[in-house]
C-alpha cells in the first residue's frame, strides 16, 4: 500500500524546503552581526572584533531620532485613516452584492498592486499640477492610500466568516443599527482591524518608494536609511538601526499573527 | 454554534431601550433603504481613492501627452504623441527590454525556490510546525525592504561573507568565472546583474510563497495519493495533477513579483550595473533630467504590461488563488 495516510515528506521535499527558509532568514540575521562589529569603513567578514559602542553612538544622533519621530506620525495617521476607509469598504462589499463591486475590490488593490513607483509619481505629478507644496500630509496621502488594502484585507476575511444572521437576531431583539454595529459587529472584527491596522503600520513605517516622490525635504526612516546606503557617512550607525528596525516590526507582526490565528472561534462562524 | 455567546455579550439587559431622535430615525432609515446605507459606507473610501489614487493616475497619463521643450527645458501642455515616440529610441527600448526580462527570470526563479516550501506547508506541516512555516515566510514578507536589500550588500560586497565562504570552500575561481561573464558579470557579485537577480528573488520569494501555498491546500492529498496507486512516479504527478492545480496560485504569485520587479527602482540602484532599469529610468527622467513626459510614458509601460498581465490572470482563475 502506498497510500497510508500520515506520510512523512520525502527526503528530498524536506531539504528543498528547509533551504528556501534558511534562504530567507540567513540575510536577515546577519544585519545582527554587523550591528556588533569594531569595522568602520567596509563589510569585511568575519568582523574582526565585538563592540556595543555604535549603539550609544546611535543613540546621540539627533538625525536619527528625528526620521524615526516622523515615520511613527505618519504611520500612526496613515493608519488611522486607513482603518476607517478599509473598514468602511469592506463592510459593504462583504455585506451586499451591488453593480460595481469588483471594480472596486479592484480599485482597492490597485495601489499596491501596480508598481510603487507609479503611485509616488502620479501623486507628485497630481501635486505639482496641483501646486500642493510637500508637507508631512503629502506624505501620509501616499501612505493612507496604499495601507486601506491592509486593512479591507483582514476584514474582509473576518466579516466573511462572521454570520449575517446575529446582526438580524439584534436587530430583532430591538437594537438599532449603531446599537447593533457598537455591540456585535466592532466586537467581533475588533482583532481583525488590530491586526490590519498593525499590519498597516508596518507598512507604511517601512514604505521608501512612494515616499521618496511624496516627501520634500522631510526624511522618514526608511529614506534616512536609503541614503545612507547610497551616501555612506557612518557604515556602523546604518548597521545598528538596521537591527533595530527589524526587531521593531518583527512585534506587530507578531502581534498581528496572533491576532488573527484563533479564527475558528469567531461568533457566528457557523453560518 | 457560539451565537448565544455573542447575544448574551451583545445584549446585556434583554431588550436595549430603541432610541428615540435623529440617531433612531437614521437608524430605521438604513434598514428599511440599505441601498442609503450602503452608499454613505462607500462613499468615504471611493472618494479618496477615486480622488486621490485615480485622479493622481490621470494626472500622470495627462502629462505623458505633453512634452518637453528641448532647448528651454520647459514643458509644453500642448497634446502629442512625441514623448511616446523616443520611447522607442534604442536606448529606451533596451531599458524596458532588460526590465521585463529581468521581471520573468525573477518570478520563474521564485515559483521554482518557492514550491517546495509552500508544498511541504500546506501539506505535511502540521500544528505547531505548520504556525513555525507560516511565521517563517511573514516575518521575511513584512520585515524591512531596505533592510532586507542592505544584508544583501553586506552578503554581496567583495569582501563580504559569500567571497569568505567560497576561499573556504576553494571555489573562489568559479566566482571569478562568473564574473568575468559579459553582461551577468562585473567587479564584483554586488555590482552586478547577478546580484539584482538573487536580491530581487530574495525580496519578493514571499509573495509567491503564500498564494501557491493557498492554491495547494486546496488540493484534496488524496489526489496525489491516488496519481501514486494508480502508478504515476513522483515526476508524473508533480506535471500531471499538482503543477495544473497550484497553477492558478503560481500566476497569482507571478503578479506580484513581475509588477514589483517591473517598478523598483532601490534594488537595480544599490545593487546592479549602471545600466537601467524601468524604475531607475522614471526616477531620473523626472528628477535629474526634469523631463516628467518622459517618465510619465515610462510608466505607462509597465501599466500597460500589467494590464495584460492582469487581464490573463484573471481568465486563468488567479484571482481566486489571492
Amino acid at each position: 500500500m502506498r497510500s497510508d495516510g500520515s506520510q512523512s515528506a520525502p527526503l528530498g521535499l524536506k531539504i528543498a524546503a528547509a533551504c528556501g527558509l534558511l534562504f530567507l532568514h540567513l540575510p536577515i540575521l546577519l544585519i545582527f552581526v554587523y550591528a556588533f562589529t569594531t569595522e568602520e569603513k567596509s563589510f569585511v567578514w568575519p568582523p574582526p572584533g565585538l563592540t556595543t559602542q555604535w549603539f550609544a553612538v546611535t543613540w546621540n544622533r539627533p538625525d536619527v531620532w528625528q526620521a524615526l519621530s516622523l515615520s511613527v506620525r505618519v504611520a500612526a495617521i496613515s493608519t488611522a485613516i486607513a482603518l476607517v476607509l478599509g473598514t468602511l469598504c469592506s463592510a459593504a462589499v462583504s455585506r451586499t452584492k451591488f453593480f460595481g463591486r469588483e471594480t472596486i475590490s479592484l480599485l482597492v488593490i490597485l495601489p499596491i498592486a501596480l508598481p510603487g513607483i507609479i503611485t509616488g509619481i502620479a501623486l507628485r505629478s497630481a501635486f505639482s499640477l496641483a501646486d500642493i507644496p510637500f508637507s508631512f500630509w503629502t506624505i501620509v496621502l501616499g501612505h493612507a492610500t496604499f495601507c486601506v488594502v491592509v486593512v479591507y484585507n483582514n476584514a474582509v476575511a473576518r466579516f466573511r466568516r462572521s454570520s449575517g444572521s446575529m446582526i438580524e437576531a439584534s436587530m430583532d431583539l430591538g437594537a438599532d443599527g449603531f446599537q447593533t454595529f457598537r455591540h456585535v459587529v466592532l466586537p467581533n472584527i475588533a482583532t481583525a482591524l488590530l491586526a490590519g491596522g498593525m499590519l498597516a503600520f508596518a507598512l507604511s513605517f517601512d514604505e521608501v518608494i512612494v515616499t521618496t516622490f511624496t516627501a520634500g525635504q522631510q526624511q522618514t526612516l526608511p529614506i534616512w536609511m536609503l541614503e545612507e546606503l547610497i551616501r555612506p557617512r557612518q557604515r556602523p550607525v546604518t548597521n545598528v538601526v538596521a537591527m533595530v528596525v527589524v526587531l521593531v516590526t518583527l512585534l506587530p507582526i507578531l502581534a498581528a499573527y496572533y491576532l488573527t490565528r484563533d479564527g475558528d472561534q469567531i461568533a457566528g462562524s457557523g453560518k | 454554534m457560539s451565537l448565544d455567546a455573542a447575544m448574551m455579550r451583545a445584549t446585556a439587559p434583554a431588550i436595549l431601550p430603541g432610541s428615540g431622535g435623529l440617531r433612531g430615525a437614521l437608524s430605521d432609515l438604513f434598514w428599511r433603504k440599505p441601498k442609503v446605507l450602503l452608499l454613505l459606507m462607500l462613499l468615504p473610501p471611493v472618494l479618496w481613492l477615486g480622488i486621490v489614487y485615480i485622479g493622481s493616475l490621470f494626472a500622470l497619463l495627462a502629462q505623458s501627452f505633453f512634452s518637453i521643450d528641448e532647448f528651454s527645458g520647459l514643458i509644453n501642455r500642448e497634446f502629442t504623441l512625441k514623448t511616446y515616440g523616443d520611447l522607442f529610441q534604442a536606448a529606451n527600448l533596451d531599458i524596458i527590454l532588460r526590465t521585463v526580462t529581468m521581471a520573468a527570470l525573477v518570478t520563474l526563479a521564485s515559483a521554482v525556490i518557492a514550491f517546495p516550501i509552500a508544498y511541504y506547508a500546506a501539506r505535511y506541516a502540521r500544528g505547531r510546525w505548520k504556525a513555525l512555516f507560516y511565521l517563517g515566510i511573514m516575518l521575511p514578507l513584512w520585515s524591512s525592504y531596505l533592510v532586507k536589500i542592505y544584508a544583501w550588500k553586506l552578503i554581496l560586497a567583495k569582501e563580504g561573507i559569500l567571497t569568505w565562504l567560497l576561499a573556504k570552500l576553494h571555489l573562489l575561481w568559479l566566482l571569478d568565472a562568473w564574473l568575468s561573464l559579459p553582461v551577468v558579470g562585473g567587479n564584483s557579485l554586488s555590482v552586478s546583474f547577478t546580484g539584482t537577480f538573487i536580491v530581487f528573488v530574495y525580496v519578493w520569494l514571499p509573495f509567491m510563497i503564500l498564494p501557491v501555498q493557498a492554491a495547494l491546500e486546496r488540493v484534496p492529498g488524496n489526489l496525489v495519493e491516488a496519481s501514486s496507486d494508480l502508478g504515476a512516479s513522483p515526476g508524473q504527478t508533480f506535471r500531471n495533477v499538482l503543477f495544473p492545480l497550484a497553477l492558478p496560485g503560481i500566476v497569482a504569485g507571478s503578479i506580484f513579483t513581475f509588477s514589483l520587479t517591473l517598478g523598483d527602482y532601490i534594488i537595480p540602484q544599490i545593487i546592479g550595473t549602471s545600466r537601467l532599469f524601468i524604475g531607475q529610468a522614471v526616477y531620473s527622467q523626472q528628477g535629474t533630467a526634469g523631463n516628467i513626459p518622459l517618465a510619465a510614458a515610462f510608466t505607462v509601460v509597465p501599466i500597460v504590461i500589467m494590464g495584460f498581465y492582469l487581464w490573463g490572470a484573471k481568465r486563468m482563475g488567479a484571482f481566486d488563488a489571492l
